[in-house]
């Protein structure tokens, strides 16, 4: 496998910054997954598709919209009606996934290399998110696992909450680098770490 | 302006692009009607009240959306995916696409 370069390597500036004097409320990290996979049903085939999920990440996903679960290692959410974003840790789910989603259920998209993974946790991860985006970030609004689609001016990200003041953010490779700037200006005032 | 989109809930007008006019008819690819076609592409109700509406949540999850809006309010009064538009669907049969 080539060795993927990050977008946010000349930006990316391990330590604490901005007004960490009274503490440092949110750290800032890229997790580098080796997967990201976007899996989308055929209308009707929504159930095998999520059955396909769950036989090859172990991941069941919860009934409704937006839903998901993570377990660390590999994580998945609906994004929209009948789609899901995947995630894992190592490399290779595509083709983990090749023979369990036919075409008659649906297609399988890798976009490991298409989209940055950015985390944001802390106990100001919230505050620092509800500036950028115009959603409830409140916790029984966005359940841990759950994800949503939203746009931040016109980066597109999905969101996907990993832990009760962690979210994982999706954005596109190329506008990963600006997306990061924004994100570190936006946690100066409340003092954040790069990691 | 809010629209509920029915996946993702409520969320800003920004985030959502006007795919045009939900009243449109559009006529079979080969017709050669023309008065048909004109129709398609120019005439317009243009109410002053509850408008027919095809939106698409780009900035979210993609959907087509068949919304009602209120063109001297902006109430939006019924949100709906074109997916499982009747309509939409007896046309791809009758063309033998699904």
């Amino acid at each position: 496998m080539v060795e993927r370069q990050s977008p946010l390597e000349l930006e990316l500036r391990s330590g604490s910054h901005g007004d960490f004097e009274h503490g440092v409320e949110v750290i800032l990290s890229e997790t580098r997954p080796g997967s990201i996979l976007q899996l989308a049903a055929w209308p009707g085939q929504e159930k095998a598709l999520i059955a396909g999920i769950r036989t090859v990440t172990g991941l069941a996903l919860p009934d409704g919209a937006g839903a998901g679960s993570t377990d660390g290692v590999r994580s998945v959410f609906g994004f929209a009606p009948g789609k899901f974003t995947v995630v894992d840790e190592g490399e290779g789910l595509a083709s983990a996934f090749a023979n369990v989603v036919t075409p008659a259920i649906g297609t399988v998209t890798d976009l490991s290399h298409g989209r940055t993974a950015i985390r944001i946790a802390g106990p100001k991860a919230e505050w620092v998110l509800a500036k950028f985006f115009a959603i409830d970030f409140a916790l029984p609004a966005f359940p841990v696992g759950a994800g949503r689609s939203t746009m931040h001016h016109d980066v597109f990200a999905q969101i996907q909450r990993t832990g009760a003041d962690q979210f994982d953010i999706y954005v596109f490779r190329s506008f990963a680098r600006s997306f990061w700037k924004a994100l570190c200006h936006a946690s100066e005032e409340v003092g954040y770490e790069v990691q | 302006m809010l629209i509920t989109c029915p996946y993702c809930g409520p969320r800003d007008v920004i985030e959502f692009t006007y795919q045009g006019d939900g009243n449109r008819e559009r006529p079979q690819p080969a017709s050669q009607d023309l008065d048909a076609w004109n129709t398609y592409v120019y005439d317009r109700l243009n109410p002053a009240g509850d408008h027919n509406e095809i939106w698409q949540h780009s900035g979210g999850c993609r959907a087509h959306l068949r919304v009602v809006r209120n063109t001297l309010t902006h109430e939006i009064s019924s949100v709906a995916f074109t997916r499982g538009d009747h309509k939409v669907d007896a046309r791809h049969k009758a063309e033998g696409k699904i």
